[in-house]
């Protein structure tokens, strides 16, 4: 068996000597931070128009994160080039032959960019939360609040998880084109449109973003958001259910097929 | 030593490598030889564990290669250029092998010395040409500095300078007892630096052989004579009971004779010679022959379908010694029709 530690200690040399992982986690970050600090300047500067049934279940906090709706799709790119890199250059042969243990080579990949992924996740709520509250004025919430404080955690780890989620799906499918071209448009566009209409709701709140989110949000059914039969707890066990399914499909494909 | 029992890899209906079994000895380059797509890098990438086989078995000094621990201080593989990430630097993109193998990282700048790549060590490797990949991946093939090397066609790519410093590179490994296992399409590359030959056509084993008993059974010498009296010529060779071979442009063939008897002889009947020079059929022609059956992808245009013309004689007799059975010395499963195909 291959050293553990070494095997680490090799995958984060791997990723801190590309540049991709910076570009698409600082990427993650501004584009999450500007974004949720522009709409909370907005809906401060526009409260009275909303409609009255939102203004009753006006979550503070949950807007302060509206901006992870684009900047996850970053996270999902850092997840994505993680693992279809390897593919796409040739390196996975080298790196096999290196490491041939294929459930040591996955989960140390997996643990190393997902640690990173979650580091940079919640540093990016608690930055977007703070900065957004600033610009709520007088709607602002505060972090000891109820509830609000594992809102803020649980969007970082909402953030980290979709970027593993994309680990495994990458894996699964051994290219980051096809990973990118499933995975935006599903985020970006399949998931929301799904989650507005009448009859796709019931399946399309069990979807890993629209499950994992909930707990971000602290006001029950915030915004008059669609009520989901989980809670927020509920929710993100939904999406760790998707990665856990995601990581051990891309496994098995892994040590099935050739290289 | 590497060892390959039964050996079997199938895609679909497509049987890609046919149970292969053979071994590969240490101390010695071994030429892994084959036209394209019989097989050749299938097998390596078995041995890698990187494709698993259908059926069969390669074990590395008696293990798995699954069961290695740290494979890279076993074994190192150059399997093609494009094996790196090409964002990454050389150097670090040798890093990370190291440190997945607990190499020390002293061993990252040896290796690309080794290489000659220290130059380009800190420049992204997707900036490479072939050759400088190429050396890159030799130098990941060397950074656990294994007992094993595998090379899939090394000299890819390379220029002059590069082949002849792979060569040696290869030679002086094999010198210092390692267990060098090179693959080639080219027979001519083969004879330069292999002391031992596995051909395989189709998946299957055609040869396996010491280079030696190769070039002894699979080409023919003769001698070649020029003159400008050459109908005396003849009738001197004649009445000395050699049988002569008169090829178009003038000159005649002799078997069996040596330059010194035939210049010896020439001189006694005081005949001019214009040449006399000893000749080997190639082994490429050699190696055509055999493989002639199991070519995967012939051309069929009119430029490149027309091998190579093939002495006279040289067909017959191979086929000759292959149904006499006297090339069974080392020469398994040389099916008897793949000989057939000209000269019969």
């Amino acid at each position: 068996m291959a050293s553990v530690p070494a095997v680490l200690t090799s995958e984060w040399t791997k990723i801190r000597t590309v540049s991709s992982t910076v570009w698409t986690l600082i990427s993650a970050f501004v584009v999450t931070v500007a974004m949720s600090a522009a709409l909370c300047a907005l809906m401060n500067a526009q409260f009275d128009d909303l409609p009255a049934v939102e203004r009753a279940t006006f979550d503070p906090t949950l807007i302060s994160f509206s901006g992870m709706v684009l900047g996850q799709l970053a996270m999902v790119v850092f997840g994505v080039l993680v693992v279809g890199t390897e593919y796409s250059s040739g390196m996975i042969r080298t790196s096999l032959a290196a490491v041939p243990q294929r459930g040591s080579f996955l989960f140390s990949k997996v643990a190393v960019a997902g640690v990173l992924a979650l580091v940079v996740g919640i540093a990016t709520s608690f930055v977007s939360f703070f900065l957004g509250q600033s610009l709520l004025g007088d709607h602002h919430t505060d972090i000891g609040a109820d509830n609000v404080l594992r809102a803020v955690v649980g969007g970082g780890i909402y953030m980290g998880l979709i970027g593993i989620f994309s680990m495994g799906v990458a894996t699964m499918l051994r290219s980051s084109m096809l990973s990118l071209g499933i995975l935006m448009p599903f985020f970006f566009l399949v998931s929301q449109i799904l989650s507005a209409v009448p009859g796709a709701k019931k399946v399309a709140r069990y979807f890993p973003d629209q499950a994992g989110s909930k707990i971000m949000q602290v006001v029950p059914d915030a915004m008059n958001s669609n009520p989901a039969p989980y809670g927020p707890w509920g929710g993100l066990g939904i999406l760790i259910a998707w990665v856990a399914a995601a990581l051990a499909g891309g496994y098995l494909v892994l040590k099935k097929r050739d290289a | 030593m590497i060892e390959l029992d039964g050996l079997t890899k199938r895609f679909g209906s497509k049987v890609a490598v046919d149970r292969l079994s053979c071994r590969v000895s240490p101390g010695m380059v071994t030429g892994f030889l084959g036209p394209n797509g019989a097989g050749k890098s299938t097998t390596m990438r078995m041995m890698l564990d990187l494709d698993n086989p259908t059926s069969g078995s390669v074990r590395i000094d008696g293990k798995h290669y699954r069961d290695l621990e740290e494979p890279l201080k076993y074994i190192g593989a150059l399997l093609d250029a494009k094996s790196m990430h090409g964002g990454r630097s050389a150097y670090n993109n040798l890093l990370c092998l190291a440190q997945s193998n607990r190499i020390p990282e002293s061993r990252v700048a040896q290796v690309l010395d080794t290489v000659g790549l220290s130059a380009v060590a800190r420049k992204k490797s997707k900036g490479f040409s072939l050759g400088m990949g190429q050396r890159l991946g030799i130098a990941a093939a060397l950074l656990g500095d294994p007992q094993v090397l595998l090379f899939d066609e090394p000299v890819n790519g390379l220029d002059p300078e590069g082949i002849h410093w792979i060569r040696n590179l290869m030679k002086a490994l094999a010198a210092e007892g390692r267990t060098i296992f090179v693959s080639s399409h080219l027979m001519s590359e083969m004879a330069l630096t292999a002391d031992h030959l596995i051909v395989i056509g189709q998946g299957r084993l055609l040869a396996d052989t010491s280079m030696a008993d190769f070039i002894h059974q699979n080409s023919r010498s003769y001698v070649r004579l020029r003159s400008p009296q050459q109908e005396r010529l003849r009738d001197v060779l004649h009445e000395e009971g050699l049988i002569v071979v008169e090829t178009g442009s003038g000159t005649l063939e002799i078997d069996g004779a040596t330059t010194e008897a035939l210049g010896e002889l020439a001189a006694r009947h005081q005949i001019v010679l214009h040449e006399l020079s000893s000749q080997r059929a190639s082994l490429e022609e050699a190696f055509m022959q055999m493989t002639a059956d199991s070519v995967e992808y012939h051309a069929h245009s009119e430029l490149g379908a027309a091998p190579p013309p093939v002495g006279p004689h040289w067909g017959d007799e191979w086929n000759r010694r292959t149904a006499a059975g006297t090339a069974g010395n080392g020469m398994p499963g040389v099916p008897g029709t793949s000989g057939t195909v000209k000269g019969a």
